[in-house]
């Protein structure tokens, strides 16, 4: 991290069209990337130029324009292999968000391995999208949902595991790698290395990670790994799922159709051979490509320049939040967390915040961040969240604060 | 050369048109059917083994492109007399320097389709390993 060049936000921020539009003379200052990110021009002249001059269907036209079609889109899933350090882009599946690729494993390897007296363990933390497909497959199966508590700061209570693993159960441990809502930075490492010391597998939401750090398949030591395109500027509706190739072989499919079979009869039909076999139907084609140019975009910048920069700006929001006694901070040290700040503003509700904030062109996300467990845990319905990407600036981190003080002198 | 003549090289077209060891083997020690899912072709291998292992005759059945069945057939000359092990092991560059066309991805699976099944067979009868696109990953429905 130390080694890498600092960004040049300024340059960056011109490749951004939707800073050109200005209110008051200034352009939003948008601090909801956690949410999702804004769109530099690399990627959108990218799916344009795809739409325009290599568009077809792919994978089983003859023509020379639908090989150029499929070598676009299988281009982006080297690419999107490649940036996970995949052994093989043969176990990254295109999916149609972070979400699908929850659930494909869910369903597909949830129904096949869960049965009464197994244990599915998530995390207070989660995002619905790791939680919600979990707790559906336990009641659907009749495994046990348990959960890794949290302590005040946000960060898992890891003495919490022994207890967890006692009656020997357990079959999978879901987690996220960053905390969409706290920022918090999970030890995805030693939770895979327990996890397989129980005998259960791994599933990781990197949704929230990829964008910002380097992420390592192999290091991670995880069995799937999820994580989406709209967060890491591309475009929305395409994300992907990465397995370990015996697991995904020995899965049965998530959807069934076109392009996932080898052969189909009135009496028997076999299944193509990965990834295909988890993609049916046309995928997101011109998606796939804004996929892989968002991934070649911030690749060019450098992963750690990146999280350097969002660690800057965390540590400086948080320290001029911090200034302000009206102003809570939930979630653990910048030394252990990403670009994410939670917080509260006393007597008034994160709603309110967020439209007086918008008035101000401030943009920032109000609300319990589909994590209701975790607001639960923190004793809160919602909480006002800024969250910084890597064309964010320390002058948006100060318009926040002027905002703020406005938002206290009306409401507070 | 036209684009025609340099996909459908003379001998592509002898073979499609004159497939060598055309012809299910009966009796047979090794069977195995495949299909390229992208555009339907299928092939069927049959194999007879010699002594120490030594594919001693094969034969084909099929339905497909030019690329798809001629390829077999040149398969079919590449492999006579040779051992099930090494054939099991051949690289697919080995028979695509044979067929010596200029190939796209989807030809590709085409003209590599009669390998895959081939090598299937011989799995199935010696144990020997499946080609990667060939492993595990498909399963099936069954119903009635």
């Amino acid at each position: 991290m130390s080694t890498s060049i600092p960004l040049d936000t300024e340059a960056l921020r011109a490749d951004f069209p939707f800073l050109e539009e200005q209110r008051d003379g200034r352009p939003l200052a948008y601090l909801d990337s956690a949410s999702s990110t804004q769109k530099p021009r690399q990627v959108l002249d990218r799916m344009r130029a795809f739409y325009e001059h290599e568009y077809a269907n792919v994978h089983r036209g003859v023509y020379r324009l639908a090989e150029r079609a499929t070598e676009g889109y299988e281009g982006a899933r080297r690419t999107v292999a490649a940036f996970v350090n995949a052994p093989s882009e043969r176990e990254v599946i295109f999916t149609r968000s972070a979400t699908e690729s929850i659930n494909l494993v869910a369903y597909a390897w949830g129904l096949q391995n869960l049965g009464p007296g197994d244990t599915v363990v998530i995390t207070e933390l989660e995002h619905h999208a790791n939680f919600v497909p979990w707790q559906f497959m336990a009641s659907k199966t009749g495994a046990n949902f348990r959960h890794i508590p949290i302590d005040d700061a946000g960060e898992l209570r890891l003495e919490t595991l022994d207890d967890l693993a006692r009656d020997g159960s357990i079959k999978v441990v879901a987690t996220g790698l960053v905390s969409n809502s706290l920022g918090t930075i999970n030890p995805v490492e030693r939770l895979a290395a327990w996890a397989h010391g129980q005998g259960a597998i791994m599933v990781v939401d990197a949704a929230q990670a990829a964008p910002h750090r380097t992420i390592d398949v192999q290091a991670l030591g995880c069995d799937f790994l999820a994580f989406s395109s709209h967060k890491l500027c591309g475009p929305s509706g395409i994300g992907a799922l990465w397995g370990r190739r015996e697991l995904l072989e020995a899965m049965e499919p998530f959807n069934l159709g076109g392009e996932m079979i080898r052969s189909v009869g009135l009496e028997r039909t076999t299944f193509n051979e990965l990834p295909y076999k988890f993609e049916a139907g046309t995928p997101a084609i011109a998606e796939a490509v804004g996929f892989g140019a968002a991934i070649d975009y911030i690749s060019e910048i450098g992963l750690a320049a990146i999280e350097r920069h969002e660690h800057e700006l965390t540590a400086y929001a948080m320290e001029r939040l911090g200034e302000l006694e009206w102003v809570r901070l939930f979630g653990p040290p910048v030394e252990r967390r990403a670009g994410i700040v939670s917080f509260d503003v006393a007597g008034v509700h994160p709603h309110d915040v967020a439209q007086i904030l918008d008035w101000d062109g401030i943009a920032v996300r109000a609300g319990h961040h589909c994590t209701q467990p975790l607001m639960a845990r923190l004793g809160v319905a919602a909480t006002t969240r800024a969250s910084f990407y890597l064309y964010s600036t320390a002058e948006e981190v100060d318009r926040l604060v002027d905002g703020l003080h406005k938002v206290k002198k009306s409401l507070g | 050369m036209s684009e025609f003549e340099q996909l459908y090289r003379e001998v592509i077209l002898d073979h499609y048109k004159s497939p060598r060891h055309h012809g299910l083997l009966d009796p047979n020690d090794a069977i195995a059917e495949g299909q390229n899912p992208l555009c339907g072709d299928e092939v069927t291998v049959s194999v007879r083994f010699g002594e120490r292992d030594v594919i001693e005759n094969v034969g084909f059945e099929g339905r497909g492109c030019a690329i798809s069945q001629a390829a077999t057939s040149m398969l079919t000359d590449l492999v006579i007399g040779r051992t099930v092990q090494d054939v099991a092991l051949m690289p697919k560059d080995e028979l695509l320097e044979e067929i010596g066309i200029p190939l796209t991805p989807v030809r590709l699976k085409c003209a590599l389709l009669g390998l895959g099944v081939l090598k299937v067979a011989l799995h199935k009868a010696k144990g020997t390993p499946l080609p990667e696109e060939w492993g595990a990953s498909s399963g099936e429905i069954s119903v009635g």
